[in-house]
């Protein structure tokens, strides 16, 4: 028996982030509290050179590596970009919100990371065993990061609800694929697909589907499986907010992307009906629930389901131009969500956390240009032309409509107009309340020139979206 | 020999067990944690018996990945639970309602 060398080139970011990830936690323990600044330059180094990396090894072919394990397709490498950028927005933002609240510590950076890492794996993986093990790292790196405030019993309960719920979903998961194991008798996603084409036992891969998509929904957060989001966003420190709910949803997308479209594509017809199903649920609760928060970051919880409800959209038409929608949507969706969160961010400082919606009123008479910013934001996640988030809804509403379901496209307008409403509330209380604090409103400049290329990034690129919609419909090779 | 199937609703059983274990519980966060433990075991019986009764040897290498995996969640299940303890001084799960809305 020979041992062949594997290709290690498709799989070079990874190696490269892991072995930062090593040194990153080696050196921390040899720094002092006032040199941990260079824990946090050396977190962002590994992912602008991962950046550098992925965007290296771009091209337009589809390489698999480790005996078909692992894959790098156009499809990866943009995702991965996406992670990264995304990452070190929230890095940038958390900086000084760990500081205040001594949380600026090695293991914030190196389990984000891990998370990355984890991430990473996830978008490449061929394999239903490399997609778990991703997975998995993903995960929990996100349950040690929600718990790292170690003195909030909210944090500690939020992180218990998580890991309990996160480990029932992956069980579900590994169910699922124990079942489509059993019946194509191959881990490998390609050979899943030939295997599943000209199946006879339908029954028994339903069955596994099923236990695969309750899984997969989880992780996405979409409903009926939302219940740990409002908990999770709402207990963990707003800087693991932020990273919770932007760029793990990328990875989220490309797990259901490689499962379902690409493994068990054959089965469009049965995935189609369950996707369809938790739409329409996560549109409807995630929008209606949303009004009757008072807590902005559970509200943007739930602004995050209904988002979800939108990209399921896109995925379940089952076509190459739904898939590119959905892409699109899945990135403005982290954008929107960095600034969402970021807002939170901006506006707390030390022992005051600013996630009550009463926190927002006046800002106009306080800062005009935040209140600005903050307004283009709202708009954006409500989906008013020209800001990016009109044009993600647009592109999806489309593709479902090309697939003959206007029906389902007439449900998401209904349920995106409901959801308007406590996007423009936001606005009223920014615009046209008389402000609670009367003390002027200084974030310190990195925060405010952030969020404020954030904030301008949804209207810029809102005015020429086909830039960042061309990409998409290039990975997925339209 | 034993039939596959066997083999399979032994898994099943298992894997409702460890459900109904998560639902019904309400007393304490420990035997939560026994179920999680319980339904990936119930997983991995379901690996073995497929990969036997196929003679392919990938299903019983997910398994080592699955025990590996298991035991890491275990380790971060249980320090999550020290830090609850902590805060709250009761790891009773009726206990765990201070974030709702």
């Amino acid at each position: 028996m020979t041992f062949d060398m594997p290709n290690f080139v498709p799989a070079m970011p990874e190696i490269f982030v892991l072995g930062m990830v090593c040194l990153i936690l080696i050196l921390d323990l040899f720094l002092s509290d006032r040199s941990r600044v260079v824990t946090y330059l050396l977190s962002q180094a590994t992912l602008v050179g991962a950046f550098l990396l992925s965007f290296g090894l771009y091209s337009g072919e589809q390489v698999l590596t480790f005996s078909d394990s692992f894959i790098l397709d156009p499809m990866a490498s943009v995702l991965k970009m996406v992670v990264y950028a995304a990452v070190f927005m929230v890095l940038l933002y958390s900086r000084d919100y760990l500081r205040q609240r001594g949380m600026f510590r090695g293991e914030y950076f190196v389990l984000a990371l891990c998370g990355v890492l984890g991430m990473m794996v996830m978008i490449s993986a061929h394999s239903m065993l490399t997609l778990y093990m991703g997975l998995e790292l993903l995960s929990l790196s996100m349950y040690a990061m929600v718990a790292l405030q170690r003195d909030s019993a909210v944090a500690a309960e939020a992180a218990m609800k998580y890991f309990i719920l996160g480990a029932m979903a992956s069980a579900m998961l590994l169910y699922g694929m124990s079942m489509i194991y059993g019946v194509t008798g191959t881990l490998d996603l390609s050979e899943v697909s030939n295997s599943v084409a000209g199946q006879e036992r339908q029954l028994i891969l339903i069955f596994g589907l099923v236990f695969l998509m309750v899984g997969v929904a989880f992780k996405l957060g979409a409903v009926p499986f939302h219940m740990w989001v409002p908990d999770v966003y709402h207990g963990s420190p707003t800087a693991v907010t932020i990273y919770i709910s932007t760029a793990p949803k990328l990875a989220a997308f490309a797990m259901l992307m490689r499962l379902l479209v690409d493994g068990l594509g054959s089965l469009h017809a049965q995935w189609h009906d369950i996707l369809v199903l938790l739409s329409v649920l996560s549109l409807a609760i995630g929008n209606i629930v949303a009004i009757a928060q008072t807590n902005i970051k559970r509200m943007l919880a739930y602004s995050g389901i209904s988002h979800i409800g939108f990209l399921l959209l896109g995925v379940l038409t089952g076509a190459q131009e739904g898939y590119a929608a959905a892409m699109f949507y899945a990135i403005v969706y982290v954008i929107m969500g960095l600034g969402g969160f970021g807002m939170v961010i901006l506006m707390s400082r030390a022992g005051f956390e600013a996630d009550q919606l009463d926190d927002y009123k006046g800002l106009n008479q306080r800062s005009p240009w935040f209140a600005l910013m903050m307004m283009f934001l709202m708009f954006s996640m409500a989906g008013v032309p020209p800001f990016l988030g009109f044009w993600a809804k647009l592109s999806v509403l489309q593709a479902v409509v090309d697939a003959n379901m206007v029906w389902l496209a007439a449900v998401a307008v209904i349920f995106s107009v409901i959801g308007a409403f406590y996007y423009l509330r936001i606005v009223k209380l920014l615009y046209f309340d008389k402000p609670v604090i009367d003390e002027p409103f200084k974030p310190s400049f990195d925060l405010a020139a952030i969020f404020s290329a954030n904030a301008l990034a949804v209207i810029l690129i809102g005015l020429a979206p086909s830039s960042l919609m061309t990409i998409c419909k290039q990975t997925l090779g339209l | 020999m034993i039939p596959l199937s066997y083999y399979l609703t032994v898994g099943a059983i298992l894997f409702g067990i460890s459900m109904a274990g998560i639902f019904i519980n309400r007393k304490n966060i420990i035997i939560l944690l026994m179920c999680i433990e319980l339904m990936l075991l119930a997983v991995n019986i379901n690996f073995i018996a497929f990969s036997h009764y196929m003679g392919d040897i990938a299903g019983q290498v997910f398994v080592f990945f699955i025990l590996t995996v298991a035991a890491a969640e275990a380790a971060i299940g249980l320090a999550i639970l020290v830090v609850l303890f902590r805060n709250k001084r009761t790891i009773n799960v009726d206990d765990l309602d201070t974030l709702k809305g």
